[in-house]
């Protein structure tokens, strides 16, 4: 079979996937781009043309400033956790100890927990008035009395990125503990008797394994910090005083509560940048890291 | 094994598939109605059950939203003409007038109407002299007290002032009788927008003036500067800040707080002893005013039906609109939310068992003060609720935060 | 080495044992509170274990009487179900096709790059465009439209998890059966796609996870019974108007049902189709 003739086939199979994704992504994500240079209304009026006024407004917003600031706050936080706890508990698992295969199976529970129900799982469990946090932590003796989580800007990232921590640190663990038991045992046995530490074993012998699988882990998790919504719109909706307010909350309430869907879609593309140059710049550091492992 | 598995799967999708509703022959309508707080959603799907009992050629549909997503719904489904009727706030005809998302039922207004319902809650759903539905909810916030707690402080009376009210759970705190005796809904919300009003109005304060916020000194500074201050104290539970109107119910029911600022639905299920643990206990008063400048506070709260301009059925949305606020359907319904027809207060099947309540309600429904009308109310709001919890978190100064929340205002 | 040894075993089981409570204690505490009378869930110390269950909220959310609370939430039910799975059909009818023709020609690969990359795209950025289209097509508030729109996310992935899975299926085949006169569509059914089956489940497994979760599009193109999904429900019940914390908790339980099942028995299937493909980068 000749090349022309497999590559016209393959396109011809790819319509069907190609004609779907121009429909539902790229014609919106044209009219998005189209939409930001005018102050279109969400219903009624189709708006004039005001050039880069919306991107302007936006950028100098303190609200955009501030909200780049908690986001990213966020999404390097419980990011950098996941990781390290996913890890940890990869290497636990990668144990031989009774037990452990119903303890992998259980890991992913909190990972097949809906999004929003994990929220409002949260949610109950850090209610100040009834909630089971200030309980346990006041009847085993490690507060005097209960307190606020969620109504503290101080507390409601953290009780935020606990969260979210808690949902998505399992994702981690069975991707780094599926590459964790392609380590051929021959590897870690000739390591042992060089005489390496724990420590150095990790380094030098286990983590070029894993390292690949998790830089993809990474990758993904990052960009869905930056795009987070559900998690924080069923816990606080932003508050206290719009410290866990996020992006794409921003967004919506710019585009929908307050119907400017012209500046609402500057401010959806100016987010699509910084998550496409974050990806870029990830998937430099996954080819060099994929190159230096192997 | 996988083979089964997505066999099943399958099965599973096309048995959802067969349950899709089918066209109905009949009239079908959608209404958008909020959970909780005024009427219960028990309440409402039995009065709708009267009116298709009445009408057998209408289904009417029930929606239930949280309040905090009444608005987008309703604005959202425009594009789909989702829904026939849809509750609406007091807040919201501007709004929804200049955007075109009501129709104007002014003509459908009968002469019986004008005059058996208050003039205060025709402010409901009035707009630059339009009106875009009928009222439903006529609503304020009053001051719920503990009689057992106060009792026991050795307080005779509620208080009569704000400024009172500091000084009985002053001295409700001090008797070690409760750690945090108020407890108000300060969540960024609209909530905590109706508890500031309600203060803005005690203080004689003004929103707007000539179209420009003017909230940042005088009466709305004052009413901030209270609410900062009782936070501070340590005589408001500092929860309150992330409370909505059912979090409040709960403490006060649970006998967690002396005093409460809330709608009327709480004082009857506050009173049910199935509910609550403080049945029987229950004060109400119209909230105090401010020595010098007002007798009580009390802020419109109220909420109103109206009619899209997508719908396909306007006449029948009207006759569900004219049965749901009519005076036997909210007569029949009093115990939780307060009927707009004057006579109605007179009437003893209403008042009966809740004397208190209605002795309320005759000065505050007479007193109600509005949020102020505005097309931009979304991000006056917004803004405002951003301020509130600045201030009470030491963020920034009242006096600061108010000017940020009027500068961002958008008006 | 003996002694360090069993201190080493032990520090394992304690890790294990703090593993397995940080990974259990909300699950059952979520449980716990389904079937918690409504008085322990508001009590001061909070009553961690009922005296009796109380299964009446799952008898509650599960009637369909007419205009209900059960109804509302059975609605959402089974409109998950239904969005989730034309969603899933819909994803793979154009992910098998597409992933065996880049799998079998690379040359075309970089639009399947190009597909993926999409994945970085936030919601936020194709909500109004998408509200906007589907106002117009009367597709608002609808199921199909719904599940329209989840194939922004996840045709893309399907088509990438097919990809990886025709990867490992040897052409040698397919190319023997064509030597024995069969044309394409035979051998891809006959031959490639049995051979693929297992991928294909994942995919479809994976496809319906995602679409039960999803929130986003849900919250903003449905509005009442005849669209309204599962996870918008929840949202709107734990919004702080509900007073009894056992009923979010029980729907929240039979939410996470499916998923946690399906996650349960098919994990080895749901874990070879995160690592598979996934170093290729």
């Amino acid at each position: 079979m000749s090349g022309p003739f497999m590559t016209t086939r393959a396109w011809l199979l790819m319509l069907p996937l190609l004609a779907v994704m121009v429909a539902v992504i790229g014609w919106p994500l044209v009219s998005t781009v189209g939409l930001s240079f005018t102050d279109a209304k969400l219903v009624g009026t189709s708006g004039s043309f005001v050039g880069f006024d919306n991107y302007a407004k936006m950028l100098s917003s303190s609200n955009f400033q501030r909200t780049l600031y908690t986001t990213a706050w966020f999404a390097i936080v419980s990011v950098t956790a996941e990781m390290i706890i996913g890890v940890l508990a990869a290497l636990l698992l990668n144990q031989e100890f009774h037990g452990r295969f119903v303890l992998r199976a259980l890991m992913i529970l909190p990972w097949a927990l809906p999004t929003v129900v994990n929220a409002t799982l949260w949610r109950l469990i850090y209610n100040p008035e009834y909630g089971a946090l200030n309980a346990a932590l006041t009847q085993i003796g490690v507060l005097d009395s209960y307190r606020s989580w969620l109504g503290e800007p101080a507390t409601a990232m953290t009780a935020l990125i606990v969260a979210d921590t808690w949902k998505n640190f399992p994702l981690v663990t069975l991707i780094a503990l599926a590459a964790l038991q392609a380590v051929p045992r021959d590897i870690k046995a000739a390591a042992l008797v060089d005489g390496a530490g724990p420590f150095a074993r990790f380094r030098f012998v286990t983590l070029p394994f894993i390292v690949g699988p998790l830089m993809v882990a990474l990758v993904l998790r990052t960009i869905e910090a930056f795009k987070v919504f559900d998690i924080i719109w069923v816990m606080t909706r932003g508050g206290p005083a719009n410290s866990t307010r996020t992006l794409s909350i921003l967004v919506y309430q710019e585009a929908f509560s307050f119907q400017r869907a012209g500046s609402g879609a500057s401010l959806a593309l100016i987010v699509t940048l910084l998550v496409s140059v974050l990806a870029a710049s990830y998937a430099v550091l996954v080819r060099k890291t994929a190159g230096s492992a192997r | 094994m996988l083979k089964s598995i997505s066999r099943t799967l399958l099965g599973v999708v096309f048995a959802g598939g067969f349950m899709v509703p089918h066209a109905f022959a009949e009239t079908s309508l959608n209404a958008l109605f909020m959970a909780q707080a005024a009427y219960s959603e028990d309440d409402v799907r039995a009065m709708t059950e009267a009116f298709t009992k009445a009408n057998p050629g209408i289904k009417v549909n029930l929606e239930f939203v949280p309040y905090e997503g009444l608005h987008d719904k309703t604005v959202l489904a425009q594009g789909s003409g989702g829904y026939d009727v849809v509750l609406f706030d007091v807040i919201w005809p501007a709004e929804y007038a200049t955007n075109n998302i009501l129709v104007d039922i002014s003509s459908r207004i009968t002469d019986e109407m004008k005059k058996g319902v208050l003039p205060g809650a025709w402010t409901t759903v009035q707009y630059d002299g339009k009106s875009y539905g009928m009222p439903w909810i006529l609503d304020t916030k009053y001051l719920f007290y503990n009689k057992e707690i106060l009792e026991k402080a050795g307080i005779t009376a509620p208080p009569k002032t704000w400024d009172e009210l500091a000084e009985q759970a002053k001295i409700v705190k001090d008797k070690g009788l409760l750690a945090t005796p108020i407890v108000w809904s300060w969540a960024q919300a609209e909530a905590a927008i109706c508890d500031y009003t309600t203060l803005v109005s005690a203080y004689g304060g003004e929103f707007l003036k000539d179209g420009k916020p003017a909230f940042q000194s005088g009466g709305g500074l004052d009413a901030l500067n209270y609410m900062v201050t009782s936070y501070k104290s340590g005589l408001t539970n500092p929860n309150s800040k992330e409370f909505l109107e059912e979090d409040v119910r709960k403490v006060f029911q649970n006998g967690e707080a002396a005093f409460a600022l809330n709608w009327t639905y709480m004082y009857n299920l506050a009173n049910d002893p199935k509910e609550s643990k403080v049945a029987g206990k229950v004060g109400i008063v119209p909230a105090p005013g401010v020595a010098g400048k007002s007798e009580i506070s009390a802020m419109n709260g109220s909420m109103g039906l109206g009619v899209t301009t997508t719908s396909k059925h306007p006449d029948e949305a009207w006759k569900f609109v004219v049965h749901m606020t009519s005076q036997a359907t909210q007569n029949e319904y009093a115990k939780l939310s307060l009927p707009i027809w004057a006579s109605s207060y007179e009437d003893a099947a209403v008042t009966k068992g809740q004397e208190d309540l209605i002795a309320a309600a005759k000065l505050g429904l007479a007193a109600m003060y509005p949020r102020p009308t505005t097309p931009k109310y979304q991000e006056l709001s917004t803004a405002l609720q951003q301020a509130i919890q600045e201030a009470l978190l030491d963020q920034a100064s009242p006096e600061d935060a108010l000017k940020t929340a009027a500068e961002n205002s958008g008006l | 080495m003996g002694r360090s040894n069993l201190a080493f075993t032990v520090f394992v089981y304690a890790c294990a044992l703090l593993l397995t409570v940080v990974i259990l204690a909300p699950v059952v505490w979520l449980f716990v509170m389904s079937i918690s009378p409504a008085a322990d869930l508001s009590a001061k110390p909070l009553h961690w274990w009922p005296q009796q269950a109380d299964f009446s909220r799952y008898k509650l959310l599960l009637s369909t009487l007419e205009n209900s609370a059960g109804a509302a939430f059975t609605a959402a039910l089974r409109n998950s179900i239904v969005v989730a799975g034309m969603a899933t059909l819909a994803a793979l009818a154009v992910a098998i096709p597409a992933g065996w023709a880049v799998s079998r020609t690379p040359s075309v690969g970089w639009s399947l790059s190009m597909v993926i990359a999409t994945y970085m795209l936030p919601p936020v950025a194709l909500a109004v465009p998408l509200y906007m289209g589907l106002a117009h097509l009367g597709m608002l508030n609808s199921v199909f439209g719904l599940a329209l729109v989840y194939l922004t996310i996840l045709a893309p992935f399907t088509t990438w998890l097919m990809k990886s899975g025709f990867d490992t299926i040897p052409r040698e085949i397919e190319a023997a059966a064509m030597m024995d006169g069969a044309n394409l569509f035979q051998t891809l059914r006959r031959i490639t796609l049995p051979l693929a089956m297992p991928v294909v489940a994942t995919s479809a497994l994976f496809a319906f996870l995602l679409a039960w979760d999803e929130f986003f599009y849900a919250l903003l193109f449905t509005s009442d019974q005849r669209a309204k999904t599962l996870t918008v429900t929840i949202a709107d019940l734990a919004g702080g108007r509900i007073a009894d914390y056992g009923l979010i908790a029980t729907a929240g339980v039979l939410a996470a049902l499916p998923p946690v099942f399906i996650g349960l028995v098919m994990q080895r299937a749901l874990i070879s189709g995160l690592t598979s493909g996934g170093v290729k980068g």
